[in-house]
């Protein structure tokens, strides 16, 4: 369960937004839609506690994420959020295996290599576990960055513009993919997108005037 | 996988700018080992050697030449000083040990010095093998001598004349070894002694027999055989009052000069360390340059990297590991460069010494000193300095902001 309470945030040129509050229950599906600079990627951010905002809390799971201190707060995103941003950003020195083992020790989780394996298998790429990101195609690294994304088991799966810079056919490939590992790993999904091709996939809307 | 094992990959990821990074730091490294190495080396053996000594007399002319070719038979002697002479310095009051020595020959480069006993006590030596030189044409080795020119008891060797080069070798009498001494860690290892009769025989049959077809040879060889003559002698004082009044009394009323090794050894080693100051000075900006070199790296890096550390952020990593992660691979860098500089130094310094002529004053790769872990810190320091900012950086970089550019 998360929850979005009387959330503010001001914006550095001096700009106000208030978000109308927002209840997402477990294991749901939600379309985040808006047209660009209508304060998305600063909601997304404001929910993965990413950016602290000026007033109201978020509550994932019974934990009100900008009271925990910051270090915690990182801890805390790295097991129970998964982010998948438009762009599927690897680190480049490290191999695929080593960037989904990054993201498990970087939550604190043990090193874990059936899960890596099982991921990677279930998006169909496992034969690329010991190649570089840059050996890889763009669909390729945005099934890497859905894998990263749900390495942890998170209770939260966000996708921020997942679709924009692919093809139709790829983005209704990589729109399923979302939808079936959020329903695999059991984990509540919000997509945010201004793609009208997204739309139809998605019976709960949080929308952003 | 660890913040250590990021740094790690990420040094290999950018090999070309590691591998710069790392020679710079190596290359200043690297000429401060040498220095540091060498003019300890030097000043030990400028030290070790002298230690007993209070005083050189020999014939005039530079002081610090008297004390390179008496205490550590690297230059020419000054020339030479009767026999009469210096034995009656000898029993002056002042003087608690005298010790005569006649250069003149060498072996294979090796000099032969023609002493007396006290020479054995002035110097500590013991033997071996054998036993100390007795009767004429015998003599005692030092270890090294024994080993680089593989002599061993009962062996014979011509000596040459001069101190180098074996062109104008006395083929009518050899020399006999008697014995070889225990190292001593000083001039002593590489030198041959034996009794002064014998330097002056092996001349006096050189004349005589070089003495119809040879007369230009005759007449260089002619002033060292007059009337007894000796190269030097080396003098232990009785008192401290002989530092005042002994040099003076010598370099006033005799035709001979008195020159302190310590005096000697310290302008000498003043002079070098003109030398080595610049050179430090050098390997100091080749150091500097480094280090900004590795700062240049990493900041660039990080500015490409900025979106890879937002990343590692919203994986969980804190603040704490990031800094840990850019920290660590200047650290990494500037390490590496360091231990491959102090290797290096220590490879070129053995290279440097196995090549140089001089024996009595050959400097070794081989040895580790202490003051090497300031090098060590240095490197170590170094690496937080370039990579303190940086590191920094990331520590305080506002992922949203970051991401939301993208």
């Amino acid at each position: 369960m998360i929850a979005l309470n009387a959330v503010a945030h001001n914006y550095e040129n001096g700009h106000r937004i208030g978000f109308e509050d927002w209840q997402v229950e477990d294991g749901s599906q939600w379309l985040l839609l808006g047209a660009s600079g209508s304060g998305k990627t600063t909601l997304l951010h404001i929910l993965t506690g990413i950016l602290k905002p000026l007033q109201g809390s978020v509550v994932i799971n019974g934990t009100s994420i900008y009271d925990l201190s910051s270090k915690h707060l990182d801890q805390f995103r790295g097991r129970n959020v998964g982010i998948i941003f438009q762009r599927p950003h690897l680190i480049k020195s490290l191999t695929i295996k080593e960037n989904l083992v990054m993201a498990q020790s970087f939550a604190n989780l043990p090193t874990d290599l059936n899960r890596v394996q099982e991921v990677l298998a279930s998006l169909g790429i496992a034969d690329k576990k010991d190649d570089y990101p840059s050996e890889l195609s763009q669909g390729q690294l945005q099934r890497v960055s859905i894998a990263r994304a749900v390495i942890n088991r998170p209770t939260l799966l966000i996708a921020d513009e997942p679709t924009s810079s692919l093809d139709d056919k790829n983005a209704a490939a990589v729109l399923e993919l979302l939808i079936d590992q959020s329903g695999i790993n059991q984990a509540t999904l919000i997509v945010a997108t201004h793609d009208k091709r997204v739309k139809d996939a998605f019976t709960n809307t949080y929308e952003l005037s | 996988m660890s913040p250590l094992k990021i740094s790690w990959k990420s040094i290999w990821s950018k090999p070309l700018s590691s591998v710069l990074n790392i020679i710079l730091i190596a290359f200043g490294t690297g000429i401060l080992t040498i220095l540091l190495l060498a003019s300890k080396q030097i000043s030990d053996k400028l030290e070790n050697n002298s230690k007993d000594i209070d005083l050189v007399v020999g014939a005039k002319g530079s002081p610090l030449q008297l004390i390179l070719s008496s205490i550590y038979y690297i230059d020419f002697p000054t020339g030479n000083i009767p026999l009469k002479e210096a034995q009656e310095l000898a029993r002056s009051p002042f003087v608690k040990n005298a010790v005569p020595l006649a250069l003149g020959d060498n072996y294979n480069g090796v000099r032969i010095v023609g002493t007396d006993s006290n020479f054995v006590g002035i110097y500590k030596l013991e033997v071996k093998e054998g036993k100390f030189w007795q009767s004429d044409f015998e003599t005692t080795i030092g270890s090294s001598v024994a080993k680089n020119q593989r002599l061993k008891i009962g062996d014979t060797f011509y000596g040459a004349h001069g101190l180098t080069g074996s062109t104008d070798v006395h083929k009518t009498q050899a020399y006999k070894v008697a014995g070889i001494l225990t190292p001593q860690g000083n001039v002593t290892d590489n030198l041959i002694l034996t009794n002064i009769s014998s330097v002056w025989k092996m001349h006096d049959h050189e004349e005589e027999e070089e003495h119809d077809h040879d007369s230009k040879h005759k007449e260089k060889e002619a002033p060292e055989i007059q009337n007894k003559e000796i190269t030097s002698l080396l003098i232990q004082y009785r008192s401290p009052m002989s530092v005042v009044m002994f040099p003076r009394m010598v370099n006033e009323s005799t035709n001979m000069q008195a020159a302190s090794p310590a005096q000697e050894s310290t302008r000498l080693f003043s002079l070098i360390g003109v030398g080595v100051d610049t050179l430090q000075w050098f390997a100091l900006l080749i150091m500097f340059i480094a280090a900004v070199s590795v700062f240049v790296n990493l900041y660039n890096s990080l500015k490409e990297r900025s979106y890879d550390l937002a990343i590692m952020r919203t994986l969980g990593a804190s603040r704490g590991k990031l800094f840990l992660i850019v920290i660590a691979e200047g650290i990494m860098l500037t390490l590496a460069g360091t231990i491959i500089g102090i290797a290096l130094g220590h490879l070129a310094l053995e290279f440097i010494g196995s090549n140089q002529e001089s024996s009595q004053a050959r400097l070794t790769g081989l040895i580790l000193l202490g003051d090497e872990a300031y090098l060590f810190a240095a490197g170590l320091a170094i690496g937080i300095f370039a990579a303190i900012i940086p590191a920094v950086q990331a520590y305080r970089s506002n992922i949203s902001k970051i991401l939301s550019k993208n």
